[in-house]
């Protein structure tokens, strides 16, 4: 009834976003992060990646950090192939994927687990994902 | 699964293995039990006090008053066919065609094994024996008008199928159209009840006679408990059921159920696989249905063990407890790192060894590096149907093992150690001490991700979800009765599945609908083999609509479930599935929330479970009031009520 969206290709592009992620610090044009929290959101960014761009099942983690330096992330954007629909400047402009680029950038860093008492107090428990 | 002794005195495990006869007795006079029919021994039969009239009647001593039936009704019989072969439950919405049977079940059979359970829609009645079943290692029934009931019972059946779960389904229908009634129960009659839902059952028949019935029964029972377990279809034709037993030349007779060994691999074939994996360096097991039952699980440890080699357990059952070192949630890239794949029960071993992208150009690679085996056990092979595609595409295999592999796997263990070099066996021994040491930093991994999982945010996240809950239910008695997908599989990340009543797969074929029943129909099962288990249902807000009336059956039967909403307010996937259409043709992206999604207005689960008869909790938006509401639903359930708690989500 319901074909499932695979992840298969999305495995390669988190892989290419973190062999590229000593790029990452590299200067982007300057951005609108509200404005690109408004994009992410309206162009559906958020629905394989989630609403912080923290990933999902069919979407790989995108922000804290920006695992692509700007170069790399404009030209994966619009010229994926694969599971990730490519997002072409006819759909989404360059200003519009410059903020939400500065919105990935912007969003907090994620606590340590060992902070967390849920979490800390789950070592012992154990399941395995490789 | 655990087994009970049940009421008749007839343990589960002995009655498989067709070391008891079929146990019920019958109250009808003239009618034979096999355990009677055995023995030579009139005097099995039990006298219920119900039946001294109607025996009265038999005997010619009283004439049947006008308008009356001049004896037992054939669905008296019927029904202690249903006892006869253990059916527990019978999952119904009432109907016409069914009215003869099921006056039986609640006034003949005093609505105990089986009890008739009041369902809102056939697919809920299926659905919920397709849960049952995969606690309760047994089928339940599910009685469906004719046509009309059938056909809305249709994509339960299909999901049944495709999941390898037995289902006792019956159907009403009347052939005869000189006694039919015309109009709508002409309508609602048909020339082949089976032949609707034919391409995704096991066996039918439409017997036309109470001995053919009972026949057809009992075999319909064996044919759907022979792996692959798949639903069965009996038409209970409505002038057997509504008429008097007439008396014929012999005595009525209930066949003795004995049930068929699962197909064991040939020895030859599992020495050849054992010797293939003995020899790799690098062997991956991936399980998709191996633990039927508890043993499945044991015997699968002890092959990983035996080997040291990684179980990529793909969820359809619970296949191997999720804290053992070796085994392996998701695991994509062990495949590939293989140089031999044995594949247990996979429903789609080509699947699993290649990657497909949805791109404009469907391309697809292997995962696999050259030159790797690949061993394929599973009844898949066995038994196979053309039209519908679940077989899945063809995957050609080094070895391949037409088998039962929970009933092969013992075999196969055996044969591996027999297989291992003594200079191979420290390799082999290393292989699990890495698998050891790993796991606490894989632990940590996992845990961190957890935390940068949007641990914060609201609508509230996957993980934290998960991780929520599990802290309310770590020291209960818990078993988790829905898959865990769309929380992209947190709780098997997060929580620890040690037991095989834990967890019970997905629907089989994705066919939507499924959840909500199919819990439901598990929890009955739960409650039946111990009610101190508290049943947690993860429960998809697109899927719950589909057949919300089951939250009211699980109210009406006081099954006392948890149900938390994963509500990301959507129908998530087709979201994604209709903007990458309009990426790939470059059109407007902003629209795919137009047919795809449940706002304006959002729908209050918790309301809709209060009117159906729940405790309804929520909505819960900040993830700092989970852990409070799932608590507080914990408490109810345990004072026997139904509870759902509407949780607002992330996507995934």
């Amino acid at each position: 009834m319901r074909k499932s969206i695979t992840s298969a290709a999305l495995v390669i592009a988190a892989s290419l976003f973190g062999a590229s992620s000593a790029f990452a610090a590299q200067a982007a044009p300057p951005g609108d992060a509200a404005k690109g929290k408004a994009n992410f959101e309206r162009v559906g960014c958020y629905q394989c990646h989630g609403h912080q761009g923290q990933g999902g099942r069919e979407g790989p983690r995108i922000a804290d950090p920006v695992p692509l330096a700007w170069p790399a992330l404009q030209a994966w954007v619009r010229t994926t192939s694969g599971d990730m629909p490519p997002y072409t400047p006819k759909v989404l402009s360059d200003q519009e994927l410059i903020d939400i680029y500065a919105y990935l950038q912007s969003v907090p860093k994620a606590p340590d687990f060992k902070n967390i008492p849920l979490l800390s107090g789950m070592q012992s428990t154990a399941a395995n994902t490789r | 699964m655990a087994r009970k002794t049940t009421s008749t005195g007839v343990d589960r495990r002995k009655f498989l293995a067709g070391a008891a006869v079929a146990g019920a007795a019958s109250a009808i006079p003239g009618v034979k039990s096999a355990r009677a029919q055995a023995a030579g021994d009139t005097a099995a039969f039990v006298k219920r006090p119900s039946s001294a009239a109607a025996e009265a009647e038999m005997a010619g001593n009283v004439p049947p008053s006008p308008g009356t039936l001049g004896g037992p009704a054939g669905s008296d019989f019927m029904v202690d066919v249903l006892k006869s072969v253990d059916i527990d439950f019978v999952f119904s919405n009432p109907a016409s065609s069914c009215r003869g049977i099921h006056e039986s079940i609640v006034n003949y059979g005093g609505n105990k094994k089986p009890e008739f359970i009041t369902c809102m829609h056939e697919e809920s009645a299926v659905a919920m024996t397709h849960g049952y079943f995969k606690v309760a290692g047994k089928p339940a029934a599910a009685l469906c008008h004719g046509t009309v009931g059938l056909q809305h019972a249709a994509m339960a059946v299909y999901n049944a199928w495709c999941d390898r779960a037995a289902s006792f389904i019956m159907v009403g229908n009347r052939m005869d159209a000189n006694t039919r009634q015309p109009g709508v129960p002409t309508i609602h009659a048909v020339q082949d009840p089976g032949s609707l839902i034919r391409d995704f059952t096991k066996w039918d028949d439409n017997p036309q006679s109470l001995q053919h019935f009972a026949e057809s029964a009992v075999r319909a029972y064996k044919i759907a408990m022979t792996p692959p377990h798949e639903p069965v279809l009996l038409a209970v034709e409505e002038k057997l059921q509504e008429d008097a037993i007439e008396k014929g030349p012999r005595p009525l007779v209930i066949p003795k159920l004995n049930m068929v060994s699962p197909p064991a691999g040939d020895p030859n074939a599992v020495r050849e696989a054992a010797k293939l994996l003995a020899m790799a360096d690098n062997p991956v097991i991936v399980a998709d249905r191996v633990g039927r039952t508890p043993a499945g699980v044991k015997h699968l440890i002890e092959l990983a063990e035996a080997l040291n080699a990684p179980v990529v357990d793909q969820l359809g059952r619970m296949n191997m407890p999720n804290n053992h070192h070796l085994c392996v949630i998701g695991g994509g890239n062990l495949i590939g790192q293989s140089d031999c794949v044995l594949g247990l029960e996979l429903t789609d071993f080509w699947g699993t060894v290649n990657a497909m992208d949805d791109s404009a150009t469907a391309d697809y690679r292997t995962k696999l590096k050259p030159g790797t085996k690949l061993i394929s056990i599973g009844v898949g092979d066995l038994y196979i149907r053309a039209n519908y595609q679940d077989f899945e595409r063809y995957q050609p295999v080094d070895i391949s093992i037409g088998a039962d592999a929970e009933a092969t796997l013992p075999m196969l263990t055996e044969y591996v150690k027999q297989a291992i070099p003594a200079d191979r066996r420290a390799m082999i021994a290393a292989r699990g001490d890495k698998a050891k040491k790993g796991q606490a930093a894989a632990r940590e991994r996992t845990l961190k991700a957890a935390a940068d999982n949007a641990w914060d945010a609201s609508p509230i996240s996957s993980a934290r979800f998960s991780a929520e809950i599990w802290n309310q239910i770590k020291n209960e008695n818990w078993a988790l009765v829905s898959r865990d997908s769309s929380p992209s599989n947190w709780p098997h990340r997060l929580w620890t599945f040690d037991q095989h009543h834990q967890f019970i797969g997905g629907p089989g074929g994705a066919g939507i609908g499924y959840g909500l029943p199919a819990a439901v129909g598990a929890s009955f099962a739960h409650r039946s083999i111990d009610s101190s288990r508290i049943c947690i249902n993860i429960q998809n807000d697109g899927d719950s609509m589909y057949a919300p009336g089951a939250l009211w059956t699980a109210s009406h039967h006081k099954i006392p479930m948890l149900t938390i909403m994963w509500n990301n307010r959507a129908y998530h996937q087709e979201i994604m599935h209709l903007q990458r259409m309009a990426n790939w043709r470059q059109r407007d992206v902003t629209t795919a929330h137009i047919g795809t999604t449940i706002w304006d207005p959002y729908v209050q689960y918790e309301k809709l479970a209060e009117a159906l008869g729940q405790v309804g909790i929520g909505p819960i938006t900040d993830p700092k009031d989970l852990g409070a509401a799932v608590k507080r639903g914990l408490e109810a359930v345990k004072m026997g009520e139904p509870v759902l708690i509407n949780v607002v989500t992330q996507p995934r």
